[in-house]
């Protein structure tokens, strides 16, 4: 399978980029680690005319904590998440979620931008980045600005960026002594899409969970937090009557869809399973002063 | 539909081509260099049947355009023996029965090598994930584990020696 014709340039600054995506408008689509989008471009799903290539802008992937939040590059690639010693130790929802991105091949090239940007509910990040209360980092030609993530998602394959932005950092909020997160995700089969996963950060206060954010991962058209299930947990003990009805709560306001992963009742069964199961690892981590 | 002239080292050797900017690279090395170890499974960025390393890290080239590899360092399966003499990996696929149809063999290979430089001691399971982006289809799995095992043993050796 050949993609159509296209035209392409590599800039190698960001400035470059940015003039390039002023110029040519509508017509360029921005390729990053192109793990997504040159498989839609073969399916000819996707046929943009110019390519504008990211990736020899080196200063674009990192990853380092910065006072307050963790930065992490558009560029960076999902396999420098597995080998940071900082994802390891300070935020393990993001560990747990780069070990099962797509496989170790798809990883070594694929971006956290990227993954981000291209706004695929089925993706792992925009969960996660949701359960983190990430902030975006977007340049554009007149300068940055932060997206909050709740803002980001506003479609299926769809942000809030603006034509001619580039998605250039992510902030995640650095834990809190007491806070722990955890990412659970079903898959039929290594690599492929989850059935659906469940990502969760929370903070205790004592025996109950002070404040929780959860993000569902291809449960609905966009990626979305469990705002019902947060509400039923926020301010609780984690009993299993609790989880439970969080779980209820959950598997209610998702909107999957029937496919081969499974039919439209057993996604929200197994997101309720999901749910208490990834609370429940998050505050072990709480509990045993991992973050 | 632009064109673009690149110039790429492949198992050490220097080659210079134009190529149209939506060739794959997979494509480029089997087609333009006539270099066919590297094979076309899937097409569908599943099989990992064409992983090649760029730069040191093993990718699937059915999902990387030719375009992008101007000024890269590339190895392919071609690349492993040296001199007519089999690489560590090779040699543990022959000695422990690590393919049956061979197609996969290639990619297995070249993502094995890229597995064993960043963890030159693997568990077993360490070894499963770490081709768990190449699939085979005859379900040669635990021959091709073992292989990996010897493979990552003789490097050892040959290293403490």
């Amino acid at each position: 399978m050949i993609p159509a014709s296209f035209d392409y340039h590599a800039p190698k600054t960001l400035d470059e980029a940015l003039a390039l995506l002023a110029r040519l408008g509508d017509t360029a689509k921005i390729l990053a680690g192109g793990q997504s989008l040159i498989p839609a471009m073969r399916f000819r799903l996707a046929s943009p005319e110019v390519l504008v290539d990211l990736n020899r802008i080196h200063d674009l992937a990192f990853v380092e904590e910065r006072g307050d939040h963790l930065a992490i590059g558009a560029l960076t690639r999902e396999y420098a998440l597995e080998s940071t010693a900082v994802v390891a130790r300070s935020y393990p929802m993001l560990l747990d979620a780069a070990k099962v991105i797509a496989d170790p091949l798809v990883r070594n090239k694929a971006t956290v931008g990227g993954n981000l940007a291209h706004a695929d509910p089925a993706n792992d990040h925009p969960a996660v980045m949701l359960a983190y209360n990430a902030q975006i980092v977007a340049r554009g030609p007149t300068g940055s600005r932060t997206i909050a993530i709740d803002d980001l998602f506003v479609g299926l394959f769809e942000t809030s960026l603006a034509p001619g932005e580039i998605l250039t950092e992510i902030r995640i909020p650095k834990p809190v002594a007491g806070s722990g997160g955890a990412y659970i995700k079903i898959e039929r089969k290594v690599g492929d899409y989850a059935v659906a996963a469940v990502a969760v950060q929370l903070e205790l206060a004592g025996t109950i969970i002070k404040s929780i954010r959860i993000g569902l991962t291809n449960v609905s058209p966009i990626p979305v937090r469990a705002k019902a299930a947060e509400a039923a947990l926020a301010g609780q003990p984690p009993t299993e009557a609790i989880l439970e009805a969080a779980g209820q709560a959950a598997a209610a306001e998702c909107s999957p869809s029937a496919d081969l992963r499974g039919q439209v009742d057993y996604k929200r069964d197994l997101v309720r399973v999901l749910i208490k199961r990834t609370v429940r690892r998050a505050i072990e981590r709480a509990q045993g002063a991992r973050p | 539909m632009s064109q673009h002239e690149i110039t790429v080292t492949i198992n050490g050797e220097q080659h210079t081509r134009k190529v149209e900017a939506r060739l794959l690279l997979v494509h480029f090395i089997r087609e333009d260099l006539s270099l066919t170890g590297t094979h076309v499974g899937c097409d569908t960025t599943s099989c990992g049947a064409c992983t090649v390393s760029i730069d040191g890290q093993a990718v699937k080239s059915c999902t990387v355009f030719a375009v992008q590899a101007d000024g890269a360092t590339i190895e392919t399966v071609e690349g492993l023996a040296t001199g007519g003499t089999l690489h560590p990996l090779q040699e543990g696929f022959w000695e422990k029965h690590g393919l049956q149809c061979g197609f996969c063999t290639p990619g297995m290979l070249m993502s094995a090598r890229s597995l064993l430089a960043r963890n030159p001691s693997p568990t077993e399971d360490e070894i499963r994930h770490g081709i768990s982006g190449n699939l085979c289809r005859c379900t040669g799995y635990n021959k091709i584990v073992e292989a990996i095992q010897y493979a990552a043993d003789k490097l050892r050796d040959t290293k403490g020696a």
